[in-house]
């Protein structure tokens, strides 16, 4: 193209908000989410110190977190098995900021967990898994060793566990 | 895969016009303007008016940005779509090569003879942080409790690269170093810059590994297309770019379920493309690429999605020069969005821009230092999901 | 000569006012399941392409697009989301086969209002922020009202008229066990309900259900392959009037898009004679009940001004010259948000099928579908089927 200005006028962060006929929104969305029978059913294993993982009577697969369905044979899972809730970290990172992109003051460790659950080919691209927080100092999240460290959940004592993923509250290593 | 070969298209596609806004954090002018500019730009190049064209298809991502809910009606006049035919699609990030592939099959099944392809997104509006919109793409009930920004997820992918393939930080760090530099030519950009490998590896650490300068922007912008059929093409202009392949792919939502160290539905989705443009060696037959590359690591995954370089060979290659400008395979020539900006749907229609001017040697300074016939550009989107391909052709 | 493309297939899941057993992607692989058996096609094998419509801000999720492909087959599979309604799912699929880059589609669409616990809220940020947002207006659908008053005023059609749409739609829906909303209402009823947007009564507008629907559809050859019961797409139309931040450019009292739509229906259909003598059942646009009668008008099923003047001579009734949901419309069914225009399509199909049972048409040969995206927008969509 052989135009050099292009269209568009740029705004600084102090401009665009001192603009004549700047007008401010601030929409109410809120909604109720349904579980339905298979998420709920896991809501409810979390809060009895499970993870359960929910089974395709065609191929076998064991899903990590469940679904109503196997994407694969696209018929309706059927049998509940409880799974291990020890694993294998997958990746691990860690964040110095929070949701709203502000600094934060202890920062998260956060990963993803192959669960060792049976079916799966070992270094296979799939895997059952999860995706929750690391209890490791962020040393040690961002050395080496750290993937394929073999982990266990670490559960909330029964009294806190309220039926939510939070109930675990991270997964730590297995020394 | 069972996707059909033959195809009953006696008419070839083509791009024959392209039109882009600066691209920038914060516009003055609202979505519908920014879409509108767009859309001229590229029916003045074209040499065509709104008279001409038969049918639109807008592309734009998350409503939440804008904060317009039904998001392609709000633009729907901005783009053209005046007592016309118009739909809008949508596959998260991946949008913006979306929208040129879908205008294919408007043409192609004889529907439509033009078709105005528009991208725009305006990030701007979103208070107090862009960001916070992204709280908004995970599992409400799985993942959202965990509090998740968007970056986490990308880090998840960019560590596992690291460690998979034996990547370091100052190797991926070039595709930064790259682009923003390819993006100093390039009047739409709005972080070009000539920084060095240190400067990235300085820059502000957000979510170990990535950090500040690995990262692309917010932007507010818009990029658009003209799209006809062989006959409208040919007396319109004397260079058309033919849509030679189209391919799209879309994985599940459970990226905890995934090895990230390879898009595996990017290259089934190029596959696809490729399949149908007729190309067996992706790495010896396309001449210049634009893989997206909203994180430096990302275009290096989406090279080898793209087979444009073995799984986990990327960044030694990139390292040797060779997706430079002047290098075997360029990549970016734009800029990319670590350059020019990432208006998410927007920057993928940018992407196929930059390649159709490419391909018509009107890309000034930008020219690649090769000849090219054959093109590629692919976008991502969603929870590591969407690969969305499109092969071009002079 | 170009491909005929055909439904091969279609299933649904709810049709009522709240679905709490299921989470959204549940209904998603019931409706699928439900489709793909009765096309007797194997989504992981048969399928090429996948649509699904949605919009973020009515499912809750940004990027809705995310959640698509799992629950209906589409999982590495080339899948994409239309935001819009389903209708226009169906407009991509018919040119994905005539194009020939698949044979066979699916397309999915759903709606869970009851989900939605800010519906209003959600509805206004629909509207342009800056010059239509900010203005008290107490419900969105006030631009409805403004609508019905320019019909009313432009064709002579009486609140009486309106009633009878209502009454005749909530009536017929009590033979449909998809329609929650159906009553033997009476037009004093109608009549004498407080307005909720000036010059509609509750009755008058739709309420909300959930529900999904997926439609399988096929090239002629492809068919053959997995069924004989096929109805075909003879032709689809769809069109934008203006955005809905241009409201100010909208034909009031007119619905423009639905023209422009069925214009582009009936040429691809090579429709021979008028369209008032084309079809034996029309399954159209009637969320708020003035829209039925314009629809009509627009649609070239009844002359400018007469639509009102046949409905009070009984032509559009069930057992009339030209049936006008037989289903009972979203006025007893309910409005699934984007799946209403497939809602309305599910109708149409089984009633060509001769699978509608109590509200069955006899004799059904050819019908026509239209949809209209609700307010505030001003976009359409139209299809004419036909029995296989």
């Amino acid at each position: 193209m052989s135009v050099t200005k292009l269209p568009g006028t740029k705004l600084g962060s102090k401009e665009m908000y001192s603009l004549p006929g700047l007008v401010e929104s601030a929409p109410q969305a809120k909604y109720d989410f349904s579980a339905g029978p298979t998420i709920s059913r896991f809501l409810q294993g979390l809060k009895e110190g499970k993870i359960l993982g929910r089974k395709c009577p065609r191929c076998g697969r064991i899903y990590v977190p469940p679904r109503d369905y196997c994407e694969y044979c696209h018929v309706a899972l059927t049998d509940w098995v409880e799974v291990p809730d020890t694993g294998t970290v997958h990746t691990a990172v860690v964040s110095y900021i929070s949701v709203r992109r502000e600094r934060l003051e202890k920062p998260e460790i956060i990963g993803v967990i192959r669960l060792d659950v049976p079916g799966y080919p070992p270094n296979g691209y799939e895997f059952a898994g999860l995706f929750h927080r690391l209890c490791v100092p962020p040393e040690e999240a961002m050395s080496d060793e750290v993937i394929g460290m073999k982990v266990r959940a670490r559960w909330k004592p029964k009294e806190q566990r309220t039926g939510s993923i939070l109930d675990i509250e991270c997964f730590e290593p297995v020394r | 895969m069972g996707m059909v070969t033959n195809l009953f298209v006696k008419d070839r596609v083509a791009i024959v016009g392209a039109g882009i806004t600066t691209f920038m954090r914060r516009a003055l002018e609202t979505p519908r303007e920014l879409a509108w500019e767009a859309a001229r730009m590229a029916l003045d190049q074209a040499g065509l008016t709104l008279k001409d064209v038969d049918c639109v298809v807008i592309g734009s991502a998350p409503d939440t940005f804008d904060g317009v809910h039904l998001k392609g009606e709000y633009l729907a006049d901005g783009s053209g779509a005046i007592r016309k035919p118009m739909t809008r699609v949508y596959v998260g990030g991946g949008t913006g090569v979306f929208v040129p592939v879908s205008a294919w099959w408007h043409v192609a099944s004889g529907l439509c003879k033009t078709v105005l392809a528009v991208g725009e997104e305006k990030m701007s509006p979103a208070h107090p942080h862009p960001q916070y919109v992204f709280r908004y793409i995970w599992d409400p009930i799985i993942h959202r409790p965990l509090e998740p920004n968007l970056i986490w997820i990308f880090a998840m992918e960019m560590r596992r690269y690291m460690a998979k393939c034996g990547a370091k930080k100052e190797d991926i760090a070039l595709v930064s170093v790259k682009n923003k530099r390819n993006a100093l030519d390039n009047p739409a950009a709005q972080v070009a810059a000539n920084i060095t490998v240190d400067d990235v590896l300085k820059s502000e650490v957000l979510v170990w590994p990535v950090q500040e300068l690995d990262v692309s922007p917010v932007t507010d912008g818009a990029a658009a297309l003209v799209i006809t059929s062989e006959n409208v093409a040919r007396q319109v202009t004397d260079s058309p770019v033919w849509i030679e392949g189209v391919g799209f792919t879309l994985d599940n939502q459970h990226w905890e379920n995934r090895e990230l160290a390879f898009p595996r539905y990017l290259n089934y989705a190029a596959r696809m493309a490729y399949r149908m443009a007729g190309i067996e060696r992706p790495w010896k037959e396309i001449d210049v690429a634009e893989p997206y590359d909203p994180f430096d690591y990302k275009e290096l995954h989406h090279i080898e999605g793209l087979m444009l370089a073995r799984p986990c060979e990327a960044w030694k290659l990139l390292k040797e020069g060779y997706f430079n400008r002047d290098g075997e395979l360029p990549t970016s020539p734009s800029g990319g969005l670590l350059g020019v900006g990432n208006p998410i749907a927007a920057a993928g229609v940018m992407k196929v821009a930059e390649l159709f001017w490419q391909l018509r040697y009107e890309a000034g300074k930008r020219q690649v230092k090769r000849p090219v016939h054959r093109a590629v550009a692919n976008a991502w989107g969603d929870l590591m999901q969407a690969g969305t391909v499109i092969v071009l052709g002079n | 000569m170009p491909r005929r493309v055909g439904i091969i297939g279609v299933g649904w899941y709810g049709f009522r006012p709240s679905t709490p057993e299921v989470h959204f992607q549940g209904m998603m692989f019931e409706s699928s399941h439900r489709a793909y058996a009765d096309a007797n096609v194997d989504p992981r094998k048969d399928v090429d392409v996948f649509v699904d419509c949605q919009e973020d801000l009515w499912e809750g999720i940004a990027i809705t697009d995310e959640f698509a492909p799992e629950p209906i087959g589409g999982t590495l599979r080339p899948t994409f989301t239309v935001p819009g309604d389903g209708l226009l799912g169906v407009a991509h699929a018919y040119m994905l086969i005539r194009s020939g880059l698949a044979d066979v589609v699916a397309v999915e669409a759903h709606g869970k209002p009851s989900e939605i616990r800010t519906l209003q809220d959600v509805y206004y940020m629909a509207f342009d922020p800056l010059h239509v947002r900010p203005l008290p207006t107490g419900n969105p659908f006030f631009l409805a009202g403004l609508d019905a008053q320019a019909y009313m005023q432009r064709t002579g059609a009486s609140r009486e008229h309106l009633a009878l749409v209502s009454v005749k739609n909530r009536t017929n829906g009590l033979k449909n066990e998809r329609a929650p909303y159906s009553a033997r209402l009476t037009v004093d009823d109608v009549l004498s309900a407080p307005y909720a947007v000036y010059p509609l009564t509750r009755y008058d507008i739709a309420g909300f259900s959930d529900a999904s629907v997926t439609v399988v559809l096929a090239s002629e050859e492809a068919a053959k392959r997995f069924t004989d019961k096929v109805v075909w797409l003879d032709g689809i139309g769809f069109s934008t009037e203006t955005g809905s931040g241009a409201v100010e450019w909208h034909a009031w009292g007119r619905m423009l898009s639905m023209r422009d739509a069925a214009l582009m229906a009936y040429k691809l259909a090579g429709l021979a004679g008028s369209p008032s003598e084309s079809f034996d059942l029309a399954e159209v646009e009637d969320r708020f009940s003035f829209m039925e009668l314009l629809s009509l008008e627009e649609l070239m099923l009844a002359k400018e001004g007469e639509a009102h003047r046949l409905l009070e001579q009984g032509h559009f009734n069930l057992g009339g010259p030209l049936p006008v949901n037989p289903s009972g419309g979203s006025l007893a069914m309910g409005v699934q948000l984007e799946a209403t225009g497939l809602a309305r399509l599910l109708e149409a199909v089984l009633q060509l099928r001769g699978e509608a049972g109590p509200h069955q048409v006899k004799g059904a040969r050819k019908a026509v579908v239209a949809t209209w995206r609700g307010v505030p927008t001003y976009t359409s969509a139209v299809a004419v089927l036909s029995a296989g």
